[in-house]
């Protein structure tokens, strides 16, 4: 029998033991990369019939832009969505592990599920690992209790808002809803106003940009819009296109013709894709 | 106990990019306009531009107050040559300037990135790039600033700049016409402006040839 220790499976969570060296290689000025973060301005606000949230759809690694066009409102549940700001990779993972939470939750209880439920469940998480998952969520949606509308901070607090505002471009598109935001709007209203504070994000704030993605969600119906506005076109397309002439010059060709040492059987059952 | 270090800096970037072509009988300089702090934008309406004499330009990007500090000290530095000369500086004399003046303030440096362009004393247009502390080259095409790194590979594939090691000394100046050379500034610029968020707003074009020096703008994504 080989010697040789089984791999324990890790236990979960986060392993710590490296931040000791990036911190003295930090120190020497060997910085670790940027993350891809949505720079972002997402929002939301509760109208007559329900809710509307709203997104720009911009991914910044550092000053460029990694993503023109990525979709920052998540699907939880068929009558819940959630906009994500703040680093892409723990957006996307905790928004899709509350989703899947949340299906079991319905095939266990039968039931549509409940705005507060994924609240309860993004937030516990969160506060779990003390705001080292860099998610900053607008999480609405409507359910047998009502039209709801929170955010959630990285640490794990929450606020139930009328309208509510996150990411880098929030001042700005908070500015354009405490200026117009009234209660009772209707669905066109919602809509151009939602509108008017992801584009006030986009042209105000360098980390938010492109298009603007909405979701209208109200009782028994949802509707996912996808490019809503595209106000970004491409500046100038050179009407007598480019040539790309310069080839990768051949140094050197060398061929070695390989011996073949396996016997392939004609017969035999094709392997399962 | 270890050194504390400053909690301020003197220093800001107001991001941009900044281009110049030269051409046989031409010269295109080319920036943005956009001014912005962190991830905030000052205003769309800044030019980076600035006519040092007649046949000469610069473009900077960088930290703004510095660069118009240096414009300031290089337009005084210019009419006191005028008067002693009585002619404008050529746009070699004004390189080797900008240069002198960047390197005396070499330990509290100008946060500047220039380049400088225009025609010569025979007409054919030049273009000389410079880093924050004055070492500088005469160049065929150039690009500084935020969105440099997207620009600078493209602008090698088109322009194709022989090696300046190679003997005999190669001209650098692209063959392209100049409304060819304005339009690949203009598709330079709109892609950068893709891609880097300091970029954008609208397009400064300046071309110097024979006939003298004109100025054309055009739009840039505003996100």
């Amino acid at each position: 029998m080989s010697t040789s220790s089984v791999e324990l499976p890790p236990k979960g969570g986060f392993s710590f033991d490296l931040c000791k060296r990036n911190e003295m290689l930090a120190k020497k000025g060997a910085n670790p990369p940027s993350f891809r973060k949505t720079g972002t301005t997402i929002v939301g606000l509760i109208f007559q019939d329900g809710v509307i949230l709203g997104a720009d759809t911009r991914a910044t690694a550092g000053s460029i832009v990694c993503d023109k066009n990525c979709e920052k409102i998540h699907y939880m549940a068929p009558n819940i969505y959630c906009c994500g700001a703040g680093t892409a990779a723990d957006t996307e993972a905790v928004t899709d592990m509350v989703n899947s939470q949340l299906q079991l939750h319905r095939y266990h209880t039968g039931r549509e599920s409940r705005v507060v439920t994924a609240l309860t469940l993004l937030k516990s998480h969160l506060f779990k690992y003390q705001g080292h998952v860099q998610a900053a969520l607008v999480l609405g949606g409507v359910d047998v209790t009502g039209p709801h509308l929170h955010t959630i901070y990285p640490h794990g607090s929450t606020d139930t808002l009328p309208f509510a505002t996150m990411g880098s471009g929030s001042l700005a598109a908070m500015a354009v809803f405490e200026s117009k935001y009234r209660e009772g709007l209707s669905k066109e209203e919602g809509i151009n106003l939602v509108c008017e504070a992801i584009c006030a994000g986009i042209f105000n704030d360098l980390g938010s940009g492109s298009n603007v993605d909405l979701c209208v969600i109200t009782k028994g119906h949802k509707e996912y819009l996808r490019n809503y506005q595209v106000p970004n076109h491409r500046a100038h397309i050179s009407s007598k296109g480019f040539t790309f002439p310069k080839k990768t010059e051949v140094l050197l060709t060398k061929i070695t013709p390989l011996d073949e040492k396996v016997e392939v059987i004609e017969a035999g059952d094709a392997m399962e894709e | 106990m270890a050194k504390q270090h400053a909690n301020w800096s003197p220093y800001d970037n107001n991001g941009g990019s900044c281009v110049a072509i030269a051409g046989a009988d031409y010269c295109v300089i080319a920036a943005d306009t956009r001014l912005s702090t962190g991830y905030n934008i000052l205003t769309r309406d800044y030019s980076k531009i600035c006519k040092l004499a007649d046949k000469c330009v610069m473009a900077s990007s960088g930290f703004q107050a510095d660069v118009k500090a240096l414009q300031k000290h290089l337009g005084a530095r210019h009419l006191i040559y005028q008067h002693q000369h009585n002619k404008q500086m050529s746009c070699p004399a004004m390189a080797q300037l900008l240069s002198n003046t960047l390197y005396y303030k070499r330990f509290f440096p100008y946060y500047s990135f220039n380049v400088l362009g225009g025609l010569d004393n025979e007409g054919k247009g030049c273009v000389f790039t410079y880093d924050a502390v004055g070492s500088y080259e005469k160049v065929g095409y150039s690009s500084q600033g935020s969105g440099s790194t997207l620009i600078m590979p493209f602008l090698d594939n088109q322009l194709k700049s022989p090696s300046p090691l190679l003997l005999p000394a190669q001209d650098a100046v692209t063959p392209l016409a100049e409304d060819e050379a304005v339009d690949l500034v203009k598709t330079v610029f709109a892609s950068a402006s893709e891609r880097d968020i300091y970029t954008g707003d609208k397009l400064e074009i300046v071309v110097i040839n024979a006939a003298g020096l004109r100025r054309e703008y055009i739009d840039l994504r505003k996100d």
